[in-house]
């Protein structure tokens, strides 16, 4: 086990782990961003550079601090490391660079985009960004590129975080996209233009930060502010059929993976579930998801408080667990 | 004339063939490292040395050979970083091409140090006329049973292999080389795991320079103590030094470290002064990544110590007043040089070769070519050049791999060492842009 400081706060977590997931123990404001970095994709993580943070201590032993911020989604804690986030001006800094880099090619189409409202970029630049861009120069721009039915791929968008293709390469058998190019003139490509056409290709959709990869089934259908989203499963012969529905009255409009408070898919889910099965009678509804009160997707949703006997010392048992059997609207 | 460790025999006729490689002294110190040497003290001999890697970071070799894993039933391997790509950096293939014994020796005796039982040669894929003389060099010591099974009856066995690159020049940073090495795109690796734990084929790995290595054979022939004789303080040793740039002589040239730059730059030794007699203008010391010096600071540190050449003493000022020797890419600029056009040149470069893998890299690179750009066509604000400070902080020290890092610095020490002719760039567009226009202060414009 180490014991390590992050913001001031002390946490311990087992060797090996990274500085961003022992901040993630401790959990809320402290956490940094990851644009790339994706617990479930192994190799993922270190491009993006949004989660830079600086040591002021590499360890007990070693107490000498880094030179340089370090990426905390790749680098493991050593026991008696001292690690700033928030504390530190220099990381703040770092952070408004990257989301200043990161929105040089990247439209600000989100009135248009389908990933508008759960997009990291989006939250990103409205944590650490600023109101203006000093870049003048002509932006990026690639060819529109059909890569099949059911994924829409908008180069424009892409902010190279390798997510999609550590998906394909980990998750499904055939992989037939990757990084072309080098540098700004880098993309994301099917090579000479093949479809992306296995069972579990539309997690591609699931991971990707930006709206890149979207659904082309759920293109335009609605903004996702206004779709409700429950939990729901079926016996699936190929994933575990464990999904979000988001319906808007009697109709499901989109199927996607679940994914953690950290935006990371708990368990992949295959395209049977996420593109055929569009029906509720498709679904064992399981309930409501919980969604954060901070996130744009909760704006429509009326999700009753649950109350907190601890918090109302006052009120009866009895009546709290009256309040709370209450049904929920869903 | 100063002691030649690597270039001793480099015109020798006949040098590259094994015969005459051997005639003068050649694969001595296989012989002694494999016959009479454990590989613990070939270590400590190069440890005792000081040398320093001269693939441009200076990093002293032996501490790293000293850093490699021990893991039980895991090979362990020897990469020879040969893909010198650096602009104004040309050293190392001049050994190659000319000696190429002279790094196979020094890869037997490192790889029996480090207990490699294979190792790479890992040459830019440019340079396949070098490959194949390496190759021929390789075949000859197999003949003669320095390579293969059982080395000169001692027991120990080792493969070289030459492995071209694919041009990138991001492929010479050491991970990076190692992926392309395993045959996937070259782009960096994040740090930790360190080469030394996980490397080639997630196996313990050095990545050697071809210089430092070629550096070896003398070491174990002459003692470690012997090598840390010559040069200065913690720069012992020699040095190549690819001189090009506005030079009466340039070309490359081994000194011992500590030489004075003065005696370097105007010695008909070496350089042999400023070409046609030109006014001394900026210096670039160790490669295009290098912060950018002005001629005073270059002979004489901020506080007027003269400068000698060694890595402390170029690096004097830190980043302020001073620069590195990094990898001993020394390009000399005259009065004629228009700095902005030789930034944006530089920034065109790193622009080109960033991997696009980290943000800052992909998207800062292309942002300072571009305002460089529009400042060197005479479209440029005011504003930019503070522009160009900022954006050149948001990539230094933020990146996967140094290239951030060397194309940050360029930008930035010019500005700082020469902003009026940033200045002078954008306010006078219409004189900046006219053919061969050089700001000379004063006289504000000059034809070359």
């Amino acid at each position: 086990m180490a014991k390590i400081t992050f913001d001031g706060i002390e946490v311990e977590v087992e060797d090996g782990t990274t500085i961003l997931n022992a901040a993630r123990k401790i959990g809320g404001d402290v956490v940094p961003p990851a644009m790339c970095y994706y617990t479930p994709l192994k190799g993922s993580g270190g491009k993006c550079r949004a989660c830079l943070v600086k040591v002021t201590a590499g360890s007990a032993k070693d107490p000498r601090p880094m030179p340089k911020l370090v990426a905390s989604c790749v680098t493991p804690v050593q026991d008696g490391m001292v690690v700033e986030n928030t504390l530190s001006p220099q990381v703040l800094e770092a952070r408004k660079g990257v989301v200043e880099m990161l929105l040089i090619n990247h439209p600000l189409d989100c009135p248009v985009c389908d990933q508008a409202g759960e997009c990291d970029l989006q939250n990103f630049s409205y944590d650490h960004g600023t109101s203006a861009t000093r870049f003048e120069e002509e932006r990026r721009t690639f060819e529109r590129q059909d890569i099949g039915p059911l994924i829409q791929l908008h180069m424009n968008r892409c902010i190279l975080c390798y997510r999609c293709v550590y998906t394909a390469d980990q998750i499904t058998d055939k992989r037939v996209h990757g990084v072309l190019g080098r540098g700004d003139a880098s993309e994301i490509g099917t090579y000479i233009e093949n479809v992306i056409d296995n069972d579990f290709s539309g997690n591609v959709i699931d991971v990707c930060p930006v709206g890149a990869l979207t659904d082309k089934t759920f293109r335009f259908k609605n903004r996702v502010w206004f779709t409700k989203p429950v939990d729901a499963h079926r016996d699936c012969p190929k994933c575990t059929g464990k999904v979000v529905l988001w319906t808007r009255g009697n109709d499901v409009l989109r199927v996607t993976a679940r994914k953690n408070e950290y935006g990371e898919v708990v368990d992949f889910i295959c395209n049977e579930c996420r593109f055929e099965k569009k029906e509720v009678a498709d679904w064992t509804i399981e309930g409501p998801r919980h969604i954060a009160r901070a996130s744009v997707i909760s704006a429509n949703h009326y999700e009753l408080p649950v109350i907190n006997p601890q918090i109302i010392a006052d009120l009866p048992e009895s009546t709290t667990k009256e309040l709370n059997l209450i049904p929920r609207p869903y | 004339m100063g002691v030649k460790i690597l270039t001793e025999h480099i015109n020798v006729p006949g040098i590259n063939t094994l015969e005459t490689y051997r005639k003068m002294g050649g694969y001595r110190s296989v012989e002694k490292a494999l016959k009479t040497m454990t590989p613990d003290e070939v270590v400590d001999e190069v440890k005792k040395s000081g040398l320093r890697g001269r693939g441009g970071a200076g990093f002293p070799t032996g501490m790293k050979w000293s850093f490699l894993a021990k893991p039980e039933g895991k090979p362990r391997y020897l990469v020879c970083n040969a893909d010198e790509s650096e602009p104004g950096t040309f050293k190392d293939r001049v050994l190659m091409e000319k000696i190429p014994h002279s790094l196979i020796e020094g890869m037997i005796t490192s790889s029996y140090a480090l207990g490699a039982r294979t190792s790479y040669i890992y040459i830019r894929g440019e340079l396949m006329f070098v490959l194949r003389i390496l190759e021929k060099a390789i075949a000859e010591a197999y003949a003669a049973g320095f390579l293969g099974e059982n080395i000169l009856g001692s027991g120990y066995s080792l493969d070289l292999h030459v492995h071209p690159g694919g041009g990138a020049y991001i492929c010479g940073e050491e991970t990076a080389l190692l992926e392309s090495l395993e045959g996937k795109r070259g782009n960096p690796r994040n740090k930790p795991p360190f080469p030394a734990v996980q490397g080639l084929y997630a196996c313990p790995t050095v990545v050697n320079n071809v210089e430092s290595i070629a550096a070896v054979p003398w070491i174990v022939n002459n003692t470690g103590e012997e090598y840390a004789k010559i040069g200065v303080g913690r720069s012992t040793g020699t040095k190549l030094i690819s001189a090009g740039g506005h030079l009466n002589r340039p070309g490359v040239y081994e000194i011992e470290l500590g030489l004075p730059v003065e005696e370097f730059l105007f010695s008909d030794e070496y350089c042999g002064g400023i070409w046609k007699g030109r006014e001394f203008k900026a210096v670039v010391a160790g490669g295009s990544s290098v912060p950018i010096l002005p001629a005073q600071l270059f002979l004489k540190t901020a506080e007027g110590t003269p400068r000698v050449m060694t890595y402390e003493s170029l690096s004097e000022g830190g980043f302020v007043s001073g620069t590195m020797l990094g990898s001993g890419g020394f390009i000399a600029m005259d009065d004629t040089t228009c700095i902005v056009r030789n930034t944006w040149n530089f920034a065109r470069f790193y622009h080109h070769e960033s991997c696009g893998q980290c943000s800052p890299c992909r998207e800062g690179t292309g942002w300072m070519e571009k305002i460089l750009h529009r400042i060197e066509h005479g479209h440029g604000h005011m504003h930019d050049i503070d522009l160009l400070v900022n954006v050149s902080k948001q990539i230094e020290g933020n990146t996967i791999c140094p290239l951030g890092d060397a194309a940050a610095w360029p930008v930035a020490s010019a500005v700082r060492h020469f902003r009026e002719e940033f200045e002078w760039h954008v306010n006078h567009p219409d004189k900046a842009t006219a053919p061969g226009a050089v700001y000379r202060g004063a006289e504000d414009l000059a034809f070359a």
